[in-house]
């Protein structure tokens, strides 16, 4: 078999090993894991179907008109209720929804998951 | 005067690239208008839809161009395979359709959300039968050809097709709860997937490249030579691996990181390499016959040393810390696909108009001309901005003198009405370069109609 065969033959096989690791052990690191409840899930459903991730980012991806939202939820002098309000009204930038209180509070729910998780590795 | 092939599907494939790239400039210039301007167009087009039809129909252009080249350059390879053609028009009708309803959909406010995939999940089944055609196609076409000695480009676009179809079902691993109920797991898959992706396209692009390089040079011996080979392992080795320095600030294991680390960002350098010992070896006549295919590749070499310093210098750890999340990403992914990749696609471009349609470039030659200048100073202007934008939002948000985002952007509002400026220049350049193209197409297809 020429060289350039096993050569490929070796690197993909070396691809598909890594992306085992990387699909398992590699993120397997929640120290205790954080549980995507009901709420958390319609939240992020959410968050996928009005687009947040054109304007914000998670753990870096997404767009930067608006900020990043992985801690945000727990920064000091913002939580939820400052998250209530902006989900609530908008601002600048941002469009008012009209989302209703079960929507808002999925969505500080998926928010709460997201920086919970970020900080519960081992 | 024309070539005899006048309905070879490479033309009409690039004629669609090009008029994606403009329907996605105009977006990306109303986007770049609204992120400096508060409330242009929000009611009618607001920036959640502008940016999503921006990425989407770029992503669209590269994509359908570098598919284009690659039926041309197989086709004159190895002619005449008639079941070839016909699938290539069908990936194309079910592409186009499929462009059409997500641009309908973005419109419509109807999203799937995710990071530069953002239309409904359903409609990537359709993208995905397109890839399954091109890479039939490529297999039906390539029958009989010894890997032993291929040259590079079969290689790179093999890699390009087979890399771009596992990446692009490997971002829709979220679909199942394993992945989308871990978000470390779920954000770790997709910058995987999305990383690797773009050294898929990157494969296919590159590969054209060398075949024009051969082709002006009459030098067969570059894209057979052991080197390059070496670097085109590199380069696949980076594909696979490097994509991990996207992903510093996921709290996942360290040994991703460390991986992404170690490889590197090497690709470029490899490229880089390879396209200037291949320039020494033109001889000054060769030069001046393909001026406008040489001219973006030298252009293209330009952008490959400045995003190869760029990348590898976001790629340390403490560096990253300040970059990541800021308008320096935005720069290294805007510097990639329009000064390297967009640079290399209209040479290959111009390679395959200007050999179809000989007059094409002394008809155009100023407008090209003028395109060319106006997209590159447009460009750096638009790469600095965003380097300087980037660079005072992370020092500012790091180092903790200022965490309010509305107060970090105020600051950098300068940086950004150059950014959004030199857009606007960006978007002549690419139309003035596009132009002449469709229109040659068209003009031609009135011809033999009439």
């Amino acid at each position: 078999m020429p060289f350039k065969v096993i050569a490929f033959i070796s690197l993909f096989s070396a691809y598909g090993l890594f992306s085992l690791y990387v699909y398992t052990t590699g993120t397997d690191t929640l120290k205790s894991p954080v549980e995507a409840t009901a709420e958390v899930i319609e939240g992020k459903e959410l968050f996928q179907k009005k687009n947040c991730i054109a304007c914000h980012q998670v753990f870096g991806l997404g767009g930067y008109i608006g900020p990043e939202l992985t801690n945000t939820i727990s920064e000091p002098g913002k939580g939820k209720g400052y998250a209530k309000a902006l989900l609530s009204a908008g601002l600048n930038k941002m469009p008012n929804y009209h989302f209703t209180e079960q929507e808002m509070n999925c969505l500080i729910s998926y928010l709460e998951f997201i920086d919970r998780s970020s900080k519960a590795c081992k | 005067m024309m070539s005899s092939d006048k309905k070879h599907p490479g033309l009409l494939f690039i004629t669609v690239g090009l008029l994606l790239l403009l329907l996605g400039t105009t977006f990306g210039l109303i986007g770049g208008l609204q992120y400096v301007g508060d409330n242009f167009l929000s009611d009618l087009l607001p920036f959640y839809k502008t940016r999503p039809l921006h990425v989407f129909l770029i992503t669209a252009f590269i994509i359908v161009t570098a598919s284009g080249g690659v039926y041309y350059y197989l086709n004159t390879l190895h002619p005449n395979i008639s079941s070839v053609r016909k699938n290539a028009g069908i990936q194309l009708f079910l592409f186009t359709l499929t462009t059409l309803i997500i641009v309908v959909c973005f419109l419509d406010g109807t999203f799937g959300g995710r990071e530069y995939l953002e239309y409904p999940p359903v409609l990537a089944l359709p993208i995905l039968i397109c890839w399954i055609i091109f890479a039939i196609n490529y297999l039906k076409t390539i029958r009989g050809v010894k890997f032993k000695t291929a040259p590079i480009y079969y290689w790179m676009w093999g890699t390009g097709i087979l890399f771009f179809i596992i990446t692009y079902l490997e971002s829709y691993l979220w679909m199942f709860p394993y992945f989308r109920d871990n978000i470390v797991r779920d954000v770790t898959v997709q910058w995987k997937s999305l990383g690797s992706m773009v050294g898929a396209w990157n494969m296919l692009i590159y590969g054209s490249g060398f075949y024009i390089m051969e082709k002006i040079s009459g030098n067969e011996k570059t894209a057979r030579a052991p080197l390059t080979f070496f670097f085109y392992f590199l380069g696949l080795t980076n594909l696979m691996f490097n994509w991990g320095h996207h992903t510093y600030i996921v709290p996942h294991s360290p040994a991703i990181k460390y991986t992404a680390y170690i490889i590197s960002m090497t690709e470029l350098l490899i490229l880089g390499n390879i396209i200037l010992g291949w320039r020494r070896s033109l001889t000054n006549a060769q030069k001046n016959f393909s001026n406008i295919p040489y001219r973006f590749l030298s252009a293209s070499d330009l952008w490959i040393f400045l995003n190869l310093i760029l990348a590898i210098t976001i790629s340390i750890p403490a560096v990253n810390k300040y970059s990541h999340g800021t308008h320096i990403t935005v720069a290294h992914a805007m510097g990639a696909t329009i000064g390297i990749n967009t640079m290399i696609l209209f040479a290959s471009v111009y390679y395959i108009f200007s050999t179809h349609y000989t007059e094409i470039t002394e008809r155009y030659k100023k407008q090209i001309h003028y395109g060319f200048w106006i997209l590159n100073i447009s460009l750096f202007l638009f790469w600095t901005s965003l380097l300087i934008a980037g660079f005072i939002k992370g020092r500012e948000a790091i180092e903790g003198s200022n965490s309010n985002f509305r107060e970090i952007m105020e600051h950098i509002k300068h940086w950004l009405h150059l950014f959004a400026g030199a857009g606007i220049g960006i978007s002549i350049g690419l139309f003035l370069l596009a132009l002449p193209v469709i229109r040659t197409f068209f003009a031609a297809r009135k011809e033999t109609m009439n």
